[in-house]
């Protein structure tokens, strides 16, 4: 197989003796939707904010391309085109769409004043393609419902050209149709040769759009299936007893 | 997927204060100070709106509407900071102790020297920032609430300050520095109407300049005639208020003090009008540069972003603790300008300077609508706010409400204000 686009080696991290990650690998091929599966407090979240930058691990390697990669914050990730969708979106409630879209990276004037008419013609660009039905680009991001929120945290992590995309449970707070739209995007992504990993609860969700799944129970992997070959009780099945279904490591 | 770079953008029925992209609550705020302002004028028969009282006034409100426009960052933060009074006091000690002490005693500057006032002034702002991003590294970096750090500041810097001086007063202070205290130095009537201009002029430059940036993007722009309303009302209110300062004649008794003092013969009839005091004139170049910072600069954007959701900022990449403590050394340094016009106005370096001033300088930022929660405050709000209580505070005294009562009625205006900030929110579904 082709070298993987992200390959997490070994990866462990306490919290006050706690041992949140214990040791798990982790892998994801361009073009392709790796699933994180495990109950609440599982480990899944705390795996990928190693990647995301947002911790730093007790130890483990971290591979971009084959090449060691060092992340010690954001900005790093951001540096190896690393970008995240957070479940609480991350967003600042005071600020508007354009103003959150470009947090930390704004465009600035030939002066080095932040440019926010720009800002906002791009942000107008990019949610006409991903969600039509926004207006609000002088609202604070408060002002705003649930799906549009979501919009935004999305178009945040697309904009930037992201070659890995890091998406924590995107549809949980979506209605039926918000959450269509978001399927659809990850095929697009996905077709654009974007990494995604997913995390989610919902083992449907993750049969339908995922080719891999990596489940972790207590802050250990359980194992990694092809989503092709399991049935969503084998799947429920590692995740509540942390049982391996059949030896087909992926 | 459909392609649609450009929306159509939904016209509704709009009111007047929406047309001109008004912000009601400054509206609001706008409207209750002309309201006090003229109660006040009625109450006292006219001797409120004097240009002299007027005067007066913006030249008392100076210090603390400096302090106020860093307040509303500390606050935007989610940060408090209860030390601005007592480092005030000490910036205030180490430049009096600088300009009438070590400068002619120690490095032999002789007294009235020029170059005297400019370097306590230095001393002093370097003084106030190191302080200042001392305090915000304790709070950012070790962690320790800034409601803890500096109300520990309160205690250790107003004693800072009794210690340089042994409590004495110092003074008189330099002659150059004492013209940042008000009646002292005046740009006078035609450099005031220079000022007037030049800002008027800036004012509608930046309306127009907002305006064409909008326009080459494709957004919406007001009509025309709100354009030129919002200009006339921006002319008209700057240049209102350089005409009151510029009515306000110096005292014959004064004047023919001045022209003895410099030998001469002062001749009949002759009139001289104080104009912008320079203290006033430097609040508006800090209001000014602040706001261009708070919204037009990244450091701005990160202070609120960091206030708005701490997380999502760290998240972003946003260093939030160097944050912190740039925010700090800010109010350190604001502090310290602070105190170069208190202590020109009172020409002296008194033990109990500013005492108290964090409680005028936090309420003026909350008056002014800075919302405690993190993420909303103006530079513009705050210093309403500190003229909005500099006005009830003296407007009371020129009534002659007894001491007591003006300071309840200071406090009940405080709580008042929030509450209606608190419903006006509310109603408006705003954050």
């Amino acid at each position: 197989m082709a070298t993987p686009l992200v390959e997490m080696r070994d990866m462990s991290i306490s919290f006050g003796g706690i041992k949140a990650v214990d040791h798990v690998s982790v892998d994801l091929h361009p073009g392709e939707v790796v699933g994180l599966l495990g109950h609440n407090g599982a480990g899944k979240s705390t795996l990928i904010k190693m990647l995301s930058g947002a911790y730093t691990p007790d130890s483990g390697q971290i591979f971009i391309n084959g090449e060691k990669a060092d992340i010690h914050n954001p900005r790093d990730a951001r540096r190896y085109n690393i970008e995240t969708i957070y479940q609480t979106l991350a967003l600042a409630d005071n600020l508007d769409a354009a103003s959150n879209l470009f947090l930390g990276r704004e465009l600035v004037t030939p002066l080095g004043l932040v440019d926010d008419a720009a800002m906002e013609a791009e942000t107008r660009k990019i949610m006409g393609r991903l969600n039509p039905n926004f207006q609000k680009f002088s609202a604070p991001v408060s002002a705003l419902s649930g799906g549009q929120r979501q919009s935004v945290a999305i178009a945040r992590a697309v904009y930037f050209n992201a070659r890995i995309l890091i998406m924590d449970e995107p549809t949980a707070a979506l209605g039926p149709h918000e959450t269509q739209m978001v399927a659809e995007l990850i095929h697009q992504l996905k077709a654009e040769g974007i990494g995604i990993f997913l995390i989610d609860h919902d083992v449907h969700q993750v049969m339908n759009l995922c080719d891999r799944a990596s489940v972790m129970k207590n802050g250990e992997l359980v194992g990694t299936v092809n989503v092709k070959d399991v049935t969503d009780d084998d799947l429920l099945g590692m995740i509540i007893l942390g049982k391996h279904p059949h030896e087909t490591a992926a | 997927m459909t392609d649609t770079t450009s929306q159509p953008i939904p016209s509704q029925r709009k009111n007047l204060a929406q047309q001109l992209e008004l912000d009601t609550r400054l509206l609001g705020m706008v409207g209750a100070f002309v309201i006090l302002c003229l109660a006040f004028n009625f109450v006292t028969e006219g001797r409120f709106l004097t240009p002299r009282n007027v005067f007066n006034l913006t030249v008392q409100t100076v210090s603390v509407a400096i302090m106020a426009c860093g307040m509303v960052f500390v606050i935007v933060t989610r940060n408090i900071d209860l030390s601005v009074g007592a480092l005030l006091a000490t910036c205030s000690a180490v430049m009096a102790v600088t300009q009438t002490d070590i400068l002619p005693n120690m490095l032999g500057l002789e007294l009235g020297h020029p170059a005297i006032a400019p370097i306590a002034i230095i001393v002093g702002l370097v003084t106030g920032a190191i302080i200042g991003a001392f305090q915000g590294w304790l709070i950012g970096y070790l962690t320790i609430p800034a409601f803890i750090v500096t109300l520990g500041g309160l205690l250790v810097w107003r004693n800072v300050g009794w210690y340089l001086t042994r409590g004495q007063t110092i003074g008189p202070l330099d002659e150059t520095f004492m013209a940042f205290g008000g009646t002292n130095g005046t740009l006078g009537v035609t450099l005031s109407w220079i000022v007037g201009v030049l800002l008027t002029l800036a004012a509608i430059a930046a309306m127009w300049s907002g305006r064409r940036s909008k326009a080459s993007h494709g957004f919406p722009v007001k009509p025309m005639w709100a354009e030129f309303t919002m200009s006339g009302l921006a002319a008209g209110s700057i240049l209102g208020f350089i005409w009151i300062l510029n009515s306000y004649e110096i005292p014959t008794r004064r004047l023919q003090r001045l022209f003895e003092a410099r030998g001469e013969i002062m001749p009949d009839g002759y009139t001289e009008a104080y104009g912008l005091p320079i203290s006033v004139f430097v609040l508006i170049a800090v209001a000014i540069g602040l706001t261009i910072m708070a919204q037009r600069t990244r450091l701005g954007r990160y202070i609120f972003a960091t206030g708005g959701n701490p997380d999502a900022a760290e998240l972003s990449g946003i260093n939030t603790r160097l944050l912190t403590v740039k925010v700090f050394a800010l109010m350190g340094g604001l502090c310290a300008l602070s105190a170069v016009v208190a202590s020109a106005r009172l020409a002296n370096h008194t033990n109990d300077i500013g005492t108290l001033d964090e409680l005028r300088v936090i309420a003026a930022a909350v008056i002014g609508g800075t919302a405690l929660s993190g993420g909303i405050g103006t530079i513009h709000g705050a210093i309403l706010g500190a003229l909005i209580m500099q006005s009830l505070q003296s407007g009371m005294a020129m009534v002659g409400v007894d001491a007591p009562f003006q300071n309840i009625v200071v406090g009940i205006v405080l709580v008042a204000a929030v509450l209606i900030d608190i419903i006006y929110r509310k109603r408006t579904g705003a954050h």
